[in-house]
């Protein structure tokens, strides 16, 4: 194609993405997810617009595919934009059916967005604040009214008869996270009790995490649990590239293997020579500390050393 | 521009509340709002026979309050303004400011791009901040409908006030189709194009936008009496 003179984001136009493509690589990360499930991990799903960073442009899909396919996992949304959204009577439903689907396995994160995907939404960046709390403010008293439609004649939004079917498992309502880089919303989230997380925060996590503490103690008279406060970083795996063909490749139950490594799998021959096995990936795990961190520690099966 | 406004009568340059030091109250969300505390500025100060210059957003604001209540109006300055679409709903009428760089902004809104350069990071911290009020309650009022209200383009009949629309020729934010379309929309409205500026015609050709704008009082049947200029 012509040189693009812009970004990534926003602005790179979608004839360039290939929707079959996009479609193989939706069901790629599908599995394993399913197979991240399957191996005891946890699930976090996220959006971006307008981007070829991340096709996910809807979180809801994603958790509607793990609501049904995944059996174990928490499913934590990290997070729905509800700043952005023109309508959180949308969004509670979405949840609460998604909390319900899962048999009551998800975590809830909203989230105000970042600066280069208000074009999305043509959400005005002025006020998201007050939007975003409005919204959550909503969308927690539509989880929890039970007794009658309720009314909302709010700044933002306007709803007359609120009674959502289904409402959610968990009781009052699932779990909320929030992110911030902010130090008074850190101390606002420890009053709430929001699991509050910090993306690649570095050096400024712990004054976030004390204000955090400081007003979890203030509220709640005691200090605030490990599982309050999360860490959100990237990272890179060293898979190469034959194995990231062949992880593409991967499908649920079965194990594509190298003839020559000596797991003990139910093998099925795969196309390419070398390939991330789903006993690897077990192996990994059990080595791990626990199987919620995804580390990818090396594999002493010789023939898928990375 | 305003010195030499002053030259030909008393002139009053308010600030908008939000911008600058001032507050933007709370419930005032729209131009639409902002328009109404114009109308009680022009109450509380006893003002008659103004004669109203909008610049930009100032145009529209002067449409908004012209259409509500002109009884202390006289006259009407539309500068390069928004304010009401032209175009049909897959036509920009107005380049997306908040989607340009400073450099990308001054080469389409100014004739000499170097008008519109700030040293942003070395002003006073006063004047820096006021900017960053200044954006921030511009996109507070004006981000969505896009730096225009649906409404006004079928209220502008009401307008029969004696109105210039001035346009700085340059101005590639806002096209002079968009800009006589606009004059259109106002019985009587004159068109007059302003060479070498831009879309902020006031900076780019201060002493000729003034002498317009003065020659404009002058004009017509009824020309605002010097008794009234202070």
């Amino acid at each position: 194609m012509e040189h693009h003179a812009g970004s990534l984001r926003v602005n790179l136009p979608n004839k360039v993405v290939d929707p079959k493509t996009a479609g193989d690589l939706f069901h790629r990360y599908y599995d394993e997810w399913k197979m991240a499930d399957e191996l005891g991990y946890n699930i976090m799903v996220n959006e971006h617009h307008q981007t070829a960073t991340c096709m996910s442009s809807t979180v809801i899909v994603g958790l509607s595919v793990l609501a049904r396919e995944t059996k174990n996992a928490r499913i934590l949304v990290l997070g729905y934009p509800i700043g952005h959204r023109p309508d959180p009577l949308r969004c509670a439903e979405e949840l609460a059916t998604i909390d319900v689907v899962s048999r009551g396995r998800l975590d809830m994160g909203f989230i105000k967005g970042v600066p280069y995907e208000f074009p999305a939404s043509n959400q005005n960046p002025v006020g998201v604040m007050d939007r975003f709390w409005e919204a959550h403010d909503f969308i927690l008293k539509a989880m929890t009214s039970h007794d009658a439609p309720f009314n909302w004649e709010g700044e933002y939004f306007h709803y007359r008869q609120v009674n959502i079917w289904p409402r959610p498992v968990q009781q009052p309502h699932p779990p909320v996270w929030t992110t911030t880089g902010n130090k008074a919303q850190a101390r606002l989230l420890g009053e709430k009790g929001y699991v509050m997380a910090t993306l690649g925060s570095g050096y400024g996590t712990r004054p976030l995490y004390d204000a955090y503490r400081a007003g979890y103690l203030a509220k709640w008279k005691k200090p605030a649990p490990a599982d309050r406060v999360a860490y959100l970083v990237w990272s890179r795996s060293r898979i190469t590239r034959p194995r990231r063909a062949a992880v593409a490749s991967w499908s649920p139950g079965t194990c594509a293997h190298r003839r020559s490594c000596t797991c003990r799998s139910a093998i099925r021959r795969a196309s390419s020579p070398s390939t991330t096995t789903r006993a690897c990936f077990a192996a990994r795990a059990r080595r791990a500390a626990s199987p919620r961190t995804a580390a990818l520690s090396t594999c002493t099966t010789a023939a898928c050393r990375t | 521009m305003l010195t030499e406004l002053a030259k030909g009568g008393r002139v009053i340059a308010p600030s908008h509340p939000g911008f600058g030091t001032s507050q933007l109250p709370k419930g005032m969300t729209t131009v639409d709002d902002v328009s109404y505390f114009y109308l009680d500025l022009l109450e509380t100060l006893d003002l008659r026979d103004v004669l109203v210059v909008g610049v930009g957003l100032g145009g529209w604001l002067a449409a908004e309050i012209a259409v509500k209540d002109s009884s202390r109006l006289s006259r009407l300055v539309m500068a390069n303004a928004v304010g009401v679409k032209i175009g049909d709903r897959e036509t920009r009428d107005i380049v997306d400011i908040w989607a340009l760089m400073p450099d990308e902004f001054n080469a389409l809104a100014y004739f000499d791009p170097k008008a519109g350069e700030h040293d942003y990071k070395n002003l006073p911290e006063a004047e820096s901040l006021a900017a960053a009020r200044n954006r921030e309650a511009y996109a507070r009022i004006a981000w969505s409908p896009y730096m225009h209200n649906p409404k006004l383009k079928n209220r502008l009949h009401r307008i029969k006030l004696p109105t210039l629309f001035l346009w700085g020729t340059a101005d590639r934010i806002l096209s002079e189709t968009y800009g006589r379309g606009y004059c259109g929309l106002i019985a009587g409205a004159k068109f007059e194009p302003i060479e070498k500026a831009g879309h902020f015609p006031h900076i780019e050709q201060p002493a000729e936008f003034a002498r317009r704008v003065l020659a404009f009082a002058d004009t017509g049947a009824t020309p605002i009496a010097r008794a009234k200029r202070a």
